[in-house]
């Protein structure tokens, strides 16, 4: 008894920080919420307040109408487009890749794998120009295979992590598989990959939100609205030639946030693990 | 070493094949475009006509008498200087108090990552501007607690921009704050139980205990978030669109307008080589000073 009192102030004061903490931080996206059921006239005035005086859901139906009789609906689908087969390419490519790299022996396997590692401290945008020109010749722009294509070559984040996965399983198991006539593509497909399935995962959620928030790439590829991805779509928005619409702004920009906030709740632990055992930016 | 790994038998055929994707993509999308941009770096190339050699004049004109490169350089330097430390900070001691045997701990550390989870995104950004307008909720809040309305914009204001910008990424703590989590788990909690018999108090803890037991991933977390820092765009290109007065100009903002709005690709390429020079010497600086303050428990690895 006597040390439940002497622990309680402690207690409810690490619960005081905490929530704090957790209340500042989430201000802004509750806000953001907020904003989006207001009135479009009542959004700047008492504008901290995090409940609307009336809710207001025509934000989002005006929202949703986009620009130029170009909907959201596209600008998701498009955004669907680049989420999915960006995913998928590197999904398979690195898989494979990775597998490569922690079970065979081959002749500059240092080398190629030295690439990997610097492909992940060396930051892509630094070769955008170069590799915006080699598109343009190839006669890329204006669609898609820009922001797709290079998922499929594999990405050197996720070849660390499955690597890191790969290693845990015992060889034995590919011993055994071979023994029973598996070829090595087979131990690849029936053996390794069904073993590092959470990795799988944990790499197909961050794909998932790198390609979700695309921007740069997306702005310098995509010139036509009707490929526009919501990142772009979004833009519009504050396009200084018009008067903006701030409340069907933010209607669609929490809507534009739901699938990131739903994978996180479905998917948290996979999330925290693969940034632990990676350092994989969120 | 067992048995089975002194028989070196090589299977290049197989190898090959698994690793194809990555030497096709790092050819083409890497090494090709890294060998491109130096090339390019000494042209004049407007992406129409073909480029013309003009050797070093594009870096004797960065470097002479390009404004606009120091302005920027010194903006993105004073974003990294100051958000770096600032969020890793902030990462490390929200970290350590997550670290504890408390209840609702995943509710807490589900809260503080959901910034990180979204952050990144141009709704954010839009958001964050907004938020920090004239007539923001920035500036409401301020009224509605103090009586006081401070009355200016905090992203139009040539004092405040930047700064708005460096909290914006302060907010977004979580992934360095789950790696120290994950850092902070790994240390044997006797250790700290051995302190406390020796009569260390709480910081003393923290400096001899936490803090070296902790280098190592405090390394990791420094090199990553310096190079990100250096690639910082999309705010400053949504949220001030690197004004006011250039205060907000980061460096790839900078290389994004020379390049594809003034299509001068070649004065683009080469203030891109000059960044790729510099990222690459801090992270060699930060590597090369690490052995004085990290810290490893065995050198096995």
């Amino acid at each position: 008894m006597r040390s439940d009192v002497r622990n309680f102030l402690p207690r409810v004061s690490f619960h005081l920080v905490c929530v704090l903490i957790s209340a500042v931080s989430l201000y802004p996206v509750l806000w953001m919420i907020a904003s989006s059921f207001k009135d479009p006239s009542r959004v700047f005035v008492d504008a901290h307040s995090l409940i609307p005086e009336v809710w207001n859901f025509s934000n989002y139906i005006r929202g949703w109408q986009g620009f130029g009789g170009i909907t959201f609906a596209t600008f998701f689908k498009n955004t669907f487009i680049v989420v999915v087969f960006s995913t998928l390419g590197t999904l398979v490519s690195s898989t494979s890749i990775a597998y490569g790299f922690a079970r065979i022996l081959f002749r500059f396997k240092k080398f190629w794998f030295a690439t990997v590692i610097i492909t992940m401290l060396l930051p892509g945008q630094i070769v955008l120009i170069p590799q915006y020109i080699i598109f343009y010749q190839l006669d890329w722009i204006n669609t898609f295979l820009p922001l797709i294509v290079p998922a499929f070559f594999g990405g050197a984040f996720f070849i660390f992590l499955f690597m890191q996965f790969i290693r845990t399983i015992p060889h034995e198991l590919d011993e055994a598989a071979k023994i029973d006539g598996c070829s090595r593509f087979g131990i690849f497909t029936r053996v390794i990959v069904p073993l590092i399935k959470p990795a799988i995962v944990t790499a197909a959620i961050f794909e998932f939100y790198w390609s979700w928030d695309k921007f740069y790439e997306a702005m310098i590829y995509l010139g036509k609205p009707q490929q526009y991805t919501i990142s772009l779509a979004l833009r519009m928005f504050s396009d200084p030639g018009v008067q903006t619409d701030w409340s069907a702004m933010f209607a669609m920009a929490t809507l534009s946030l739901l699938p990131p906030i739903l994978v996180f709740f479905i998917f948290q632990k996979y999330i925290v693990e693969g940034i632990s055992t990676t350092g994989i930016k969120g | 070493m067992n048995g089975k790994q002194i028989r070196i038998r090589y299977e290049n055929k197989a190898g090959y094949a698994f690793i194809a994707p990555w030497v096709i993509g790092f050819l083409g999308l890497m090494l090709i475009p890294l060998v491109c941009l130096i090339y390019f770096s000494f042209t004049r190339f407007d992406l129409l006509s073909s480029p013309q050699w003009v050797g070093l004049s594009n870096y004797v004109d960065i470097v002479f008498s390009d404004r606009k490169f120091v302005q920027s350089l010194k903006v993105t330097f004073i974003y990294v200087l100051v958000l770096v430390p600032a969020r890793l900070a902030v990462a490390l001691m929200i970290a350590m108090l997550l670290n504890t045997r408390h209840r609702l701990i995943g509710t807490y550390r589900t809260m503080l990552y959901i910034p990180s989870i979204i952050g990144g995104s141009v709704a954010v950004a839009v958001m964050w501007g907004l938020l920090f307008s004239r007539t923001g909720a920035v500036n409401s809040v301020v009224q509605s607690i103090f009586g006081w309305n401070p009355n200016i914009s905090w992203i139009a204001d040539p004092r405040t921009a930047l700064g708005t910008l460096i909290l914006l990424g302060i907010w977004q703590f979580g992934s360095p704050m789950v790696i120290f989590l994950a850092g902070l788990k790994n240390i044997p909690y006797s250790y700290y139980e051995a302190a406390i018999v020796d009569g260390a108090n709480g910081w003393q803890r923290f400096v001899k205990i936490t803090l070296p037991m902790l280098s190592p991933v405090i390394l990791f977390n420094l090199v990553m978030q310096i190079i990100n820092g250096f690639m910082t765009f999309t705010q400053g290109l949504i949220i001030t669109g690197g004004g006011p007065l250039d205060k907000t100009l980061f460096y790839q903002l900078y290389v994004y307008r020379t390049g594809f709005e003034y299509f001068q690709m070649g004065y683009a390429s080469a203030l891109s080589c000059i960044m790729l020079v510099i990222v690459a010497l801090l992270a060699l600086i930060v590597f090369k000073t690490s052995n004085m303050w990290v810290h490893y428990e065995s050198r096995s690895e």
